[in-house]
């Protein structure tokens, strides 16, 4: 198992460095080659000549490459600083830069913010693992084709339909039509029934077509795995059906469903960003709307760095549990 | 991921029928079938499927006679109404958006343009968008799936974790980066032009992986066939293996995983123009519709119905192709 841990953390801490590498091309490298000037687009559209230079000295941008590389990573993990002529900023350890609109350090809005986008993600997450693996379970036992293909138009309606028009159509039927919640966004640390009352419909949104999928690899898992040899020896040594399902059986169909949980992560935070834009959540998501109307690249680059982040630990804690599951997992 | 369970009666029955079709017709039939035909076969037999198939072709059809459609009706996307605005709360006069004879799915909240051509020309731009971005990250993910499973190795290894990668990312993420860096000229292009050719150029990117590790995998299991050693001990270049041989044998995966890509595209597309990286106005897209309706989901909620609606019948067509598609070109298929 430690070996296991081990190996995992080394690739985690690999991914770690290229997922900043590319984060770092995106921003400085790739606008230079298609010939978009950075530092132009923080002074404005009437850019003064003086102060554009002054930005592109600020910022470290007619540096080598390789500098202004050194100068990204030592932001992010000691802090840098940032010096044009008698104007120096010092930027605390993770530095992520500064806005270009508002000029305020890019982390903590990101503090603020990631939270509001993690309770998202994570109740959607937990909606969909209940509901759907526990519709996969139920159709594998009772093998009627009213659930499976019930199952199955849910399942290709919520692939064919934009989440931000789901969540839409949810708020004018729930929130406006039949006044069912009030749908405004309340922090939990205001009122914590008032979070709830406000998540429900996102939650729900979210979640629904991830659900509908769940379930169908559930059921065809589960099916699958019931002809096995080894449920027909629990079977066979007189264990109760209940037994043979929840403990046999179970076990093995989460492995599967972990993988997906795994893959489908980078689309959650995809998911929870364009639900937050429908239902005024106060999430990343709606800092990256902002931050694309004002053409603030800063706060891009913020987001899209930690919710990369927040992915890589994620799928760790995948790992992990997938060697909990699986013993077979960690002996290879 | 969405395979579907068949009933082996329900597998029976057909295959039964087509061996009776078979006989009966004689001579003609006993010839080889190429793939294709087998697949077609099978694909009319798919009715769903079919349906799917025709709704895709009607779409292509209305992309491409946009202007044809919308100068047939007498109406323009980019003119305004605003004599059809109720001044006081500037949503279309009438009931339902506005639908009227003259505009027949309705106008625009506060300028009153016409939502029917405007949808017309959204197709334009979806399909665009999903069809070529589809083709971006298939030429990508063949070359470097056929390489990778090809040469092993450290190629392989290169290529798979690239692919990991991108798979793992939270991928709308980066393309609204990506998107929103580039610049708004480039190549000789300008405005709609340099918007659309860079979604293409960004989602395909970003889809590659897809295709690539499907190549990869097939590509692994087929190079120690019979056939391939067989070219090899005729003294046949790694080349000539790669293209003549082996190519011909992905056509099946490649085609699958294309149709299945394109909703998945168009999506992608409508999200980016829903966010603001996408095309920009005036120009009409179903996702940027979509972003404007918000603001009047209450007071003219036909305004994002008839766009969402949009989104949703072209993709869920071709979603229902694409399903159709696997299962008649699915080797594993037992019929």
């Amino acid at each position: 198992m430690l070996a296991y841990l081990i190996r995992r953390l080394f690739a985690a801490a690999v991914m770690l460095v290229v997922i900043i590498l590319v984060v770092f091309s995106i921003f400085f490298l790739v606008p230079k080659w298609a010939g978009v000037d950075i530092a132009t687009s923080f002074v404005g559209k009437q850019a003064d000549p003086h102060a554009v230079a002054a930005v592109r000295e600020k910022l470290g941008l007619s540096d080598p490459i390789y500098a202004q590389v050194w100068h990204f990573f030592k932001g992010i993990f000691v802090g840098r600083t940032y010096s044009a002529g008698g104007d120096v900023t010092h930027c605390a350890a993770p530095c992520f830069g500064y806005s270009f609109r508002s000029e305020q350090a890019v982390w903590p809005v990101l503090t603020d913010r990631f939270p509001v986008t993690l309770g998202l993600a994570l109740g959607a997450a937990v909606l969909w693992l209940v509901f759907g693996v526990a519709a996969g379970v139920l159709s594998a036992l009772k093998r009627g084709s009213l659930w499976d293909r019930g199952a199955m138009v849910v399942a290709l309606s919520g692939v064919s339909l934009p989440i931000y028009f789901t969540g839409l159509l949810a708020s004018a039927i729930f929130v406006f039509g039949l006044k069912w919640f009030n749908g405004q966004y309340v922090s939990i640390s205001d009122s914590f029934s008032g979070y709830f009352e406000g998540m429900i419909l996102p939650w729900i949104t979210l979640a629904f077509l991830y659900a509908a999928m769940y379930a169908r690899i559930t059921r065809a898992t589960m099916m699958e795995i019931l002809g096995e040899d080894y449920i027909r020896t629990a079977r066979a040594k007189g264990l109760t059906e209940r037994v043979v399902i929840s403990k046999h059986a179970m076990r093995s169909t989460m492995t599967p469903i972990l993988t997906m949980l795994g893959m489908d992560l980078g689309a959650l935070i995809g998911g929870a960003i364009l639900t937050e834009t429908t239902f005024s959540i106060p999430g990343l998501g709606q800092a990256v709307l902002t931050a694309i109307k004002n053409q603030d690249l800063p706060i891009i680059l913020g987001v899209t760095l930690i919710t990369s982040l927040a992915v890589l630990l994620a799928n760790l804690a995948v790992d992990v549990l997938y060697a909990v599951i699986d013993p077979r997992v960690r002996l290879s | 991921m969405t395979a579907p369970l068949h009933e082996p009666t329900a597998e029976a029955a057909p295959g039964a029928a087509e061996e009776a079709a078979v006989a009966a017709t004689g001579a003609t039939a006993v010839q080889g079938r190429s793939l294709g035909r087998i697949a077609w076969e099978r694909l009319k037999r798919d009715r769903l499927a079919l349906t799917g198939g025709i709704v895709v072709l009607l779409l292509i059809v209305i992309a491409l006679l946009a202007p044809v459609i919308t100068s047939l009706v007498g109406q323009d996307p980019d003119v305004y109404h605003q004599g059809l605005i109720d001044p006081l709360f500037s949503t279309p006069k009438g009931s339902l958006g506005g639908i009227s004879g003259d505009h027949l799915l309705g106008v625009e909240p506060v300028n009153g343009r016409d939502i029917f051509a405007r949808v017309l020309y959204g197709a334009r731009i979806s399909l665009l968008v999903g069809f070529l971005s589809a083709v971006v990250a298939v030429v990508l993910g063949t070359v470097l799936g056929i390489l990778a499973g090809f040469f092993g190795g450290w190629v392989d290894s290169l290529i798979s974790r690239v692919m990991d990668g991108l798979l793992a990312f939270p991928q709308l993420l980066f393309i609204i980066a990506l998107v929103s860096v580039m610049p708004n000229q480039m190549l000789g292009l300008t405005g709609t032009g340099v918007r659309v050719f860079v979604m293409i150029l960004v989602i395909g990117f970003f889809g590659w992986p897809y295709i690539g590790r499907v190549v990869r995998g097939q590509t692994l299991s087929m190079r120690e066939r019979e056939y391939v050693e067989a070219a090899r001990s005729l003294g046949a270049g790694q080349f000539y293996i790669l293209f003549k041989e082996l190519l011909p044998n992905l056509v099946a995966p490649i085609i699958v995983y294309t149709t299945m890509m394109i909703p998945t595209n168009i999506l992608t597309e409508a999200a980016l123009s829903f966010l603001g990286v996408g095309v920009k106005p005036p120009t009409s897209s179903w996702g940027q519709m979509l972003s404007s309706a918000i603001d009047y989901y209450d007071s003219d909620p036909m305004y994002m119905v008839i766009p969402g609606v949009a989104i949703f019948i072209t993709v869920l067509a071709f979603n229902l192709f694409g399903d159709g598609v696997r299962d008649a070109l699915d080797p594993k298929g037992s019929r």
